[in-house]
């Protein structure tokens, strides 16, 4: 393919949210060259950047460290390690750190101590773009990956299109770090509408396996109205039919799925009526984008009933994602690796999101080692790694590229059917075999549809590689989700309805034309045919 | 959603068309300011808000529906840039991250 712009480089690192950002900056440090491109603005592009987010920042003795790691260890479902978990709490409290030598502006509390456990995006993402150029970063804005390039060798680079110029770029790279986020489905859950799984299907595109797709049930609690997700705040929240009377044990972590219940045959409202004025003035300087939803509508949250719902967030919250090889953040294919929520974070939650804390330090983590190997393995390879006339992968999935005539079928129609598959509680959050199976099966007849090309009038070849992706991760989900039978985690499944100790095991997935999941360390596997 | 980019306040520097991670703008052909192009792909996030270095910019936060939004109503109630002041950003301003009292929240059972 030529391209209207060619760049070489050592490490091509796709995303720039934090992984990315972190990815980065530590394969500058390790002497490679790198170049980072962002679907939109790397600054203001993915979860984290307009929201507020605690961090897994513990201090480093082993009495904090073993309490953290237990905290959780149930919830997920005994899937973490503690050996992941030490490390991610190491180099997570290491960089944090080296975030203030940056000069991110950390609060004192009243003893003088400095508090390190959470980061406003959208100052911590300014932050680390001002590093990135420092740094010498190449940062390419508003300019998608398509698809991957690689040869014999394994992976050398990305092909993509600025989507504001329409111009072609292909950066021929020794190495490739995916940090694309999870998916979210374009829920519009805050700033995840640029999380379509887009990686997942590069990755896979390359050969690559995923890891806990069955863990993508992730919903969180927001104003009916509004994409302010920010489910901490409503420990603080009674919940309440319309009438006013109080919906029993309704609640915004053990008593989800109550209110997920509920929401499937009525209005749900809550009223943070158990916030006392101190917490209620540490929340607004906490979070003030929480308070934009309500100030502007002139409605006070602690005593007006307002609606809620439960916003999906897929996998940016859920814990499946690129399956990762070794500490190193390596997939299985050579010169690929994954950072951040487009890599499984069963490795330190198991199959339960650890909310944005531990996502935060997984992306800081992961993004540093997959930059560090990243540039070591591009480094190794020596100058000419980067030249080597590489070829696409898009074709793997069978997905043409080009824009179909209008009578083709309409993106948007598409990404709606996907939603519906997706979106609905009784099928994702409570998950049973019939509905899976059914599901599955629209999904295929959707994939099978969008191969043959669809037509968009804006955005065409991007919005058709996110519907791809979108369509190829709820297909990734269910057939993992079908291929647990138990209840574990996240992962609710109300044929099963308790979790199996037989199944006490990850499951991969993958596979794009032909998508199969299997428990990993077997070969048989459950195969759904793309072709009907 | 974004709904309002006032021209009477606006710079024409462009940075909104950089900065919204949706491609929303589009920058003007003939050099004046920039427009709202695609609505409908706002993901409400705010951030444009943020980076606006003259407040011209409101976004509802009605993530589906859009709404009419009279400019010197909202100017009157001190909500075009109240975002932006929220957090601290722009001349002569701290940023209120080392005001964040999350902690408080964090640590109260």
């Amino acid at each position: 393919m030529t391209a209207d712009f060619h760049f070489h480089t050592d490490v091509l690192i796709i995303g720039g949210g934090p992984a990315g950002a972190w990815a980065a900056l530590q394969a500058v440090k390790e002497g490679a060259k790198a170049v980072l491109v962002d679907k939109g603005y790397c600054g203001t592009s993915g979860a984290t950047a307009p929201s507020g987010t605690g961090v897994w920042y513990v201090k480093p003795t082993s009495d904090e460290q073993m309490k953290a790691m237990k905290s959780r260890e149930a919830l997920g479902g005994y899937l973490a390690e503690r050996s992941w978990m030490k490390r991610v709490l190491d180099c997570t409290f290491e960089q944090v750190n080296e975030l203030a030598h940056f000069g991110y502006p950390f609060p004192v509390d009243e003893k003088g101590i400095s508090q390190r456990t959470t980061l406003q995006g959208p100052e911590y993402m300014r932050l680390m773009r001002r590093q990135l150029q420092k740094a010498g970063v190449q940062i390419l804005d508003h300019s998608p990956a398509l698809e991957l390039l690689a040869d014999e060798h394994g992976v050398a680079g990305a092909c993509g299109i600025n989507n504001q110029t329409q111009e072609t770029w292909r950066v021929e790279a020794a190495a490739v770090v995916i940090a694309t986020g999870g998916c979210a489905f374009l829920s519009g859950a805050l700033g995840t509408n640029v999380l379509t799984g887009d990686g997942y299907l590069l990755a896979t595109e390359a050969g690559a396996a995923l890891s806990g797709m069955e863990f993508s049930n992730a919903y969180s609690i927001s104003p009916a109205f509004s994409p302010i997700t920010k489910s901490a705040f409503y420990k603080w929240a009674t919940f309440y039919y319309e009438d006013g009377t109080v919906i029993e044990g309704a609640g915004s972590h053990k008593g989800r799925s109550i209110i997920a219940r509920t929401l499937m045959t009525q209005p749900v409202y809550a009223r943070l009526d158990k916030a006392d004025e101190r917490i209620q003035k540490a929340m607004r300087l906490s979070q003030p984008n929480f308070f934009l939803s309500f100030d502007r509508l002139h409605i006070n949250p602690f005593t007006q009933m307002f609606p809620i719902t439960l916003r999906f967030e897929g996998t940016v919250r859920g814990t499946g994602g690129i399956h990762i090889a070794d500490e190193t953040c390596r997939t299985d294919i050579p010169g690929l690796y994954a950072a951040g929520d487009a890599a499984t974070r069963e490795l330190i939650c198991g199959g339960f999101t650890g909310g944005g804390s531990h996502n935060a330090a997984w992306a800081i983590s992961s993004g540093c080692w997959s930059g560090k190997a990243a540039a070591a393995f591009a480094v190794k390879q020596g100058r000419n790694a980067a030249n080597r006339h590489a070829k696409g992968l898009s074709e793997a999935s069978g997905v043409t590229k080009s824009v179909a005539s209008s009578d083709a079928a309409d993106t948007k129609e598409m990404i709606a059917s996907v939603q519906r598959e997706v979106f609905p509680y009784d099928r994702n959050w409570f998950r049973s075999e019939v509905r899976l199976q059914d599901s599955l099966m629209r999904l295929n007849a959707v994939w099978n549809e969008l191969k043959n090309g669809v037509y968009d009038k804006e955005r065409n070849i991007v919005r058709s590689r996110e519907l791809a992706a979108m369509t190829a991760t709820a297909r990734w989900m269910y057939t993992s989700a079908l291929e647990r039978k138990e209840t574990r985690g996240m992962h609710r499944r109300d044929d099963f309805p308790f979790m199996d100790s037989k199944q006490h095991y990850r499951i991969l997935s993958g596979g794009v034309q032909e998508v199969w999941a299997r428990p990993l360390g077997t070969k048989s596997s459950n195969h759904v045919k793309g072709v009907i | 959603m974004i709904e309002l980019l006032s021209e009477d306040r606006c710079i024409n520097c462009n940075l909104c068309v950089s900065v919204c991670p949706t491609n929303v703008f589009d920058r003007s052909r003939m050099g004046g300011a920039p427009s709202i192009a695609r609505q409908s792909d706002c993901q409400t996030c705010f951030m444009c808000e943020l980076y606006c270095p003259v407040d011209a910019l409101y976004v509802t936060p009605l993530a589906e529906q859009t709404v009419e939004v009279n400019e010197q109503h909202v100017i009157n109630q001190h909500l075009l840039g109240s975002y932006r002041e929220a957090v601290g950003w722009g001349k002569g301003r701290k940023s209120t991250a080392s005001s964040d009292q999350s902690h408080i929240i964090l640590n109260k059972k």
